[in-house]
């Protein structure tokens, strides 16, 4: 249960958010609360005052804004896991949506919301990173861009400065070639990765022109597997060779995460298997 | 119209208020001037509690007290009682003060309590207490406290063994050493937490005026708490009225009479205004009832043919840090007296220890010792199968008690009701395809795939009880039920009962019964239940006793006011009472069945008495009470199919084929939910549940966002059927079916697993079945 020793806003607009982030030192902004709230009913978190965003215009929604595809902060999981821009330009953002949690919490829980928790567990941050996602921040002193392989920096930690505001999310559509997969073992209690993996093809004349192969849950924040990447650019991508590069895996992440459901070893071991299959699948897509 | 008694599937009349959100459950009653409990627990599982420094939050704005274990036992407030104390197994039984004194014994141990003005600020007060603790060495495994150099729990409890339990027949040893093959195994019966879905809530009104108090509590058995209470609070019974309004699930965890109940009438003596409780889910992992816990060695005898000769089991079951109201008797004679299963096995022995840990205490959780014996049967008999290469099915067949109707005496005492247990195997075989699916099971080995098919044929003791056993085994209560049966001037009726059902639908069931009984249509019964002061003295619901043991003394009723409806009747019509019939609510005149008179008629006349038999007392009312001369043994089989992916040591259930025997079914559809749901409870223990404790006795899975309880999308749709074998011991001849699904389900499951894995040699491993365990079985046995 939560103290009620808080104050509360709710902002209008996100400069009127970032100037009360400002004054009140150890305050917190919620947006689903997904996140934020269970914290605080655990008192892992007591922050001295909340400032709800949900009341600012223009935070939320999903759009086509020129060749880049412009996902609002706000945006729920269930609105982008049934969102048809997205299911058309980037199908595997929709569906990594479409596994979050249970329908409750993607009614409620939001993609800004779940990249600047930066939970190790959380599913977006792995497939951001995959799909080289721009994070749009404003603070006081302006708007700035971060790329997502940038922004994730250790366990609940990114790579906002104090008094920034998460704002939007940019993605580029896939071309015609191109498909992603994610693939996760949900934790049967709460659904969280307890490894997730994204794997993004883009295919030439039959090769692979491109991968992208990222994995989150047995670390702190998701990690490239650049070795599969490198494995996988300029070759056919048949099963001994998607086979070679999930194997990578393993030495890409030499001291994994464990707790009572699974160990570091087993969530390697789950990672490695989900990337075979991932791969495979994007393959599959990404030849139409 | 009337209803059926039998196979009328009517909807739920609960259903409407409950899924609309109208239903009132405790936390729901506002009170005027009504004050906020909040518990202070102990962080540590065990600890010298040095000071407990109250001053400063006392003087907080809207805090009304705080108060510590002592202010309780001096303002006469007495440790917990426990109501079952199995003889001759020197139980011990130490003292389980509401708050703690001096000790802490388990993480969540009340040792403060504040009451303020606001819920939110009882809380946070609550937070700011200071308790001075001096941390002591903690055990949290069973067998392990036994051993030599471990923390002692309780002065006069050497070794922490509370208490060592035997049963006995036939002569174990003699067969032991005439078998051709014994196996062994050493199961663990994991802890589960039960996870009603309303936690538990207390609001106690006590008047300094007449000392009287009114509690409302998320109860199973109202009249149990108000008994246990008037030993504990020092006010007496006729002064303490306990009320259970909606309770949202109880699955046992809400039989007990808990600490928090007896605080929040210390707290109203003491503030002089209503207190009100209310858990969070954080606590309820930690101060509510946990369930099974059982480490067993067991092995099981037999002769080449398959005959099953012996049970020899040595169970260390643990029962927390203090002893629950029902707790000993869960692993003793709702446990050991049942574990020849099914089978004809003569010679039984079991020893049983009680064994206190620094963990939450343990009581009687869905199924409650039954499905301990039922795990350890039913994984035995697969174990001497394999062993003799013989087929699951057949070697149950081999040992089943053949079909009877009218009793038969098994090795531990007790004697079962009726049975056709090769009559459900059968049905299910046939349902399931068997011989097909062995045949596709077959096939997809030389694939290299993994595909399971696993038994559990089980018969269960419910519908407690007799009241004569109950005294004997050691209960502190009766076992009886009761009921009242009210026709108002409108003809409209009030059944008033002593169970208190908390979700299985007996407002429903029993109005059938009502409607079928006595002629008068469903919507005009209301059932009222779960209030000390609105209903009959009756000893609440669980062991799934609320409709075989409830509906004895609801047809007791039922037949009183036939008898005076006749009477009644003859006198209007100027008949004799002797050539009185009822017949679809109607009392006709024998061979006239145009002279009649409803019961609405009766019901009227009874209530005015303008002309009515001479000496005959007016009203149409009748109390009835039911002491049944049996338990009832409901049973059934169950067939599970999984397929486990042998790179992930994921399962996956596929199909899930249940036939069960409850006697006579009156509500279809209730007794379907009941299955699935119990169905879904066990799959959870074979599965994804089990609480784990680290080395300092924390709870590492302390929330949902850890603890794994099963989802509807986990599951296939399952293929359910009956049978029908009628109990004699009461007038309906039912059964209970509350707790089936929990019994059977959790060996199928894992039986159906380890059929999966036997190519690969695997033939054992510990539940939860989590991939990971899964996984690491196959690389060994790979390598």
């Amino acid at each position: 249960m939560y103290s009620d020793n808080f104050e509360y806003y709710r902002p209008k607009t996100v400069s009127e958010a970032a100037q009360l982030l400002k004054k009140h030192k150890g305050s917190r902004l919620l947006a689903g609360g997904h996140s934020l709230l269970p914290a605080m009913k655990f008192r892992l978190a007591n922050p001295k005052a909340v400032i709800d965003i949900g009341a600012i215009k223009g935070l939320c929604g999903i759009q086509m804004r020129g060749k880049t595809l412009w996902i609002g902060a706000t945006t729920t999981h269930a609105d982008i896991a049934a969102s048809p821009v997205l299911r058309k330009a980037c199908p595997v953002l929709a569906e990594t949506a479409a596994q979050i949690g249970d329908l409750q919490v993607r009614n409620r829980g939001t993609i800004g919301g779940s990249i600047a928790h930066a939970d190790p567990a959380a599913d977006f941050p792995t497939v951001l990173v995959a799909l080289g996602a721009t994070i749009v921040a404003r603070g006081g002193k302006g708007e700035r861009k971060i790329p997502a392989d940038k922004f994730f920096v250790d366990l609940f930690t990114t790579a906002l400065k104090s008094g920034e505001i998460v704002t939007a999310i940019l993605v580029a559509p896939h071309g015609r070639h191109t498909a992603g997969v994610y693939a996760k073992h949900p934790h049967p209690a709460s659904r969280y990765a307890v490894a997730g993996v994204a794997a993004i093809v883009e295919l030439k004349d039959g090769v692979c022109a491109r991968a992208s192969l990222v994995v989150g849950g047995a670390t702190a924040n998701p990690v490239v597997i650049t070795a599969a990447e490198t494995a996988l650019a300029g070759r056919k991508p048949d099963g001994p060779t998607i086979e070679k590069a999930a194997s990578a895996v393993a030495a890409a992440i030499p001291d994994p995460m464990g707790d009572t459901y699974a160990s570091g070893e087993f969530r390697v071991h789950l990672a490695t298997v989900l990337a075979k299959r991932a791969l495979t699948a994007a393959v599959e897509r990404a030849r139409g | 119209m009337a209803s059926r008694i039998f196979g009328s599937g009517i909807k739920r009349r609960e259903d409407p208020r409950l899924i609309t959100g109208q239903a009132r459950y405790t936390d729901d009653f506002v009170l005027p001037g009504m004050a906020h409990l909040a518990v202070v627990r102990s962080p540590y599982a065990h600890a010298k509690i040095r000071a407990v420094r109250t001053k400063k939050v006392a003087a907080m704005d809207g805090v009304l007290g705080v108060f510590t274990g002592k202010d309780m036992k001096d303002a006469g407030f007495g440790p917990i009682p426990c109501a079952w104390v199995v003889p001759g197994s020197e139980t011990k039984t130490p003292p389980y003060p509401p708050i703690a004194i001096d000790v802490a014994r388990y993480v969540g141990n009340a040792v403060a309590i504040v009451v303020a003005t606001d819920r939110y600020l009882a809380r946070d007060a609550a937070e700011a207490v200071e308790v001075e603790y001096d941390p002591l060495p903690a055990v949290a495994d069973a067998e392990k406290a036994t051993g030599k150099g471990q923390p002692q729990l309780h002065a006069d409890v050497p070794n922490n063994v509370c208490f060592h339990w035997k049963v006995s027949g036939g002569d174990v040893e003699a067969a032991f050493k005439s078998a051709d093959v014994v196996v062994q195994e050493r199961i663990i019966n994991q802890r589960l937490i039960p996870n009603a879905m309303e936690p538990r809530a207390a609001l106690a009104q006590y008047s300094p005026a007449t000392n009287e108090v009114t509690l409302w509590v998320t109860s199973q058995n109202p009249h149990i708490v108000r008994f246990l209470l008037s030993l504990d609070t020092g006010i007496p019974e006729q002064k303490i009225r306990v009320i259970a309004p909606e309770v949202g699930g109880g699955f046992g965890s809400k039989i007990p009479h808990y600490p928090e109940d007896s605080m929040v009438i210390f707290a109203s003596k003491m503030c002089g205004c209503p207190v009100k409780w209310t858990e969070t889910r954080s606590e309820n992992y930690r101060g509510t009832i946990h369930g099974r816990d059982h480490i067993q060695d067991v092995e099981m005898a037999a002769k080449k043919d398959g005959t099953i000769l012996a049970l020899r089991a040595k169970v260390w079951a643990n029962l927390g840090a203090y002893l629950s109201t029902a707790s000993t008797g869960i692993p003793t004679i709702l446990h050991g007296l049942m574990l020849s299963g099914a089978y004809d096995i003569k010679n039984i022995h079991e020893d049983v220890y009680g064994v206190f840990t620094n963990t939450t205490p343990t009581d009687a959780y869905r199924g409650a010792g039954r499905p301990e014996a039922t795990f350890m049967v039913e994984r035995l008999v697969d174990l001497v199968a394999q062993k003799l290469k013989m087929d699951p099915a057949d070697i149950r067949r081999k040992n089943f008690i053949p079909p009877f109707t009218d009793g038969h005496a098994v090795a531990t005492g007790l004697t079962y009701d009726s049975g056709n247990y090769v009559g459900a195997l059968d049905k299910a075989l046939a349902m399931a395809g068997y011989a097909a699916l062995r045949k596709q099971q077959a096939e997809l080995r030389k694939k290299g795939e993994h595909m399971g098919i696993g038994f559990s044929t089980y018969a269960e003791i419910c519908g407690l009880g007799p009241s004569q056993v109950a005294g004997a085994v050691g209960f502190g209560g009766g076992l009886w039920e009761s009921a009242i049966v009210r026709f108002h001037p409108s003809g409209k009726v009030v059944v008033m009962v002593g169970i208190s059902p908390h979700g299985q639908g007996e407002e429903t069931t029993f109005a059938q019964i009502v409607s079928s009984e006595l002629g008068v249509p469903v919507d005009d019964v209301e059932v009222v239940h779960g209030d000390t002061e609105r209903t009959p003295m009756g000893w609440g619901s669980y062991g799934s006793r609320s409709t075989p043991v409830g509906s004895g003394a609801l047809m007791g009723a039922i037949t009183k006011i036939r008898e005076k409806s006749k009477i009644v009747t003859a006198h209007l019509l100027e008949a004799a009472v002797e050539d009185i019939e009822y017949a679809d609510g109607k009392f006709f005149v024998k061979g006239s069945p145009g002279k009649f008179k409803t019961i609405q008629d009766v019901a009227l006349m009874a209530n005015v008495a303008w002309n009515y038999p001479k000496g005959l007392e007016p009203g149409l009312e009748a109390s009835a009470f039911f002491d049944p001369p049996n338990f009832v043994y409901p049973f059934g089989a169950h067939i599970a199919v999984v397929r486990v992916d042998a790179e992930t040591g994921e399962i996956r259930l596929e199909r899930y084929i249940a036939v069960d025997d409850c006697g006579r079914v009156i509500n279809p559809m209730i007794v379907e939910g009941q299955i699935h749901g119990g169905i879904v409870q066990g799959i959870g223990q074979a599965l994804w549940e089990g609480a784990v404790y680290d080395e300092s006795a924390q709870l590492l899975t302390g929330s949902m966002m850890d603890y794994a309880l099963p989802k509807a999308d986990f599951f296939p749709k399952f293929e359910l059927a009956m049978t029908e074998t009628p109990t004699t011991v009461n007038p309906l001849g039912v059964k209970g079916i509350g707790e089936t699904g929990t019994i059977a389900s959790t060996p199928a499951v894992y039986n159906a697993v380890m059929d999966a894995l036997l190519p690969l040699g695997i033939r054992k491993l510990d539940m939860p079945l989590t991939p990971e365990r899964v996984w690491r079985a196959i690389q060994s046995a790979r390598r």
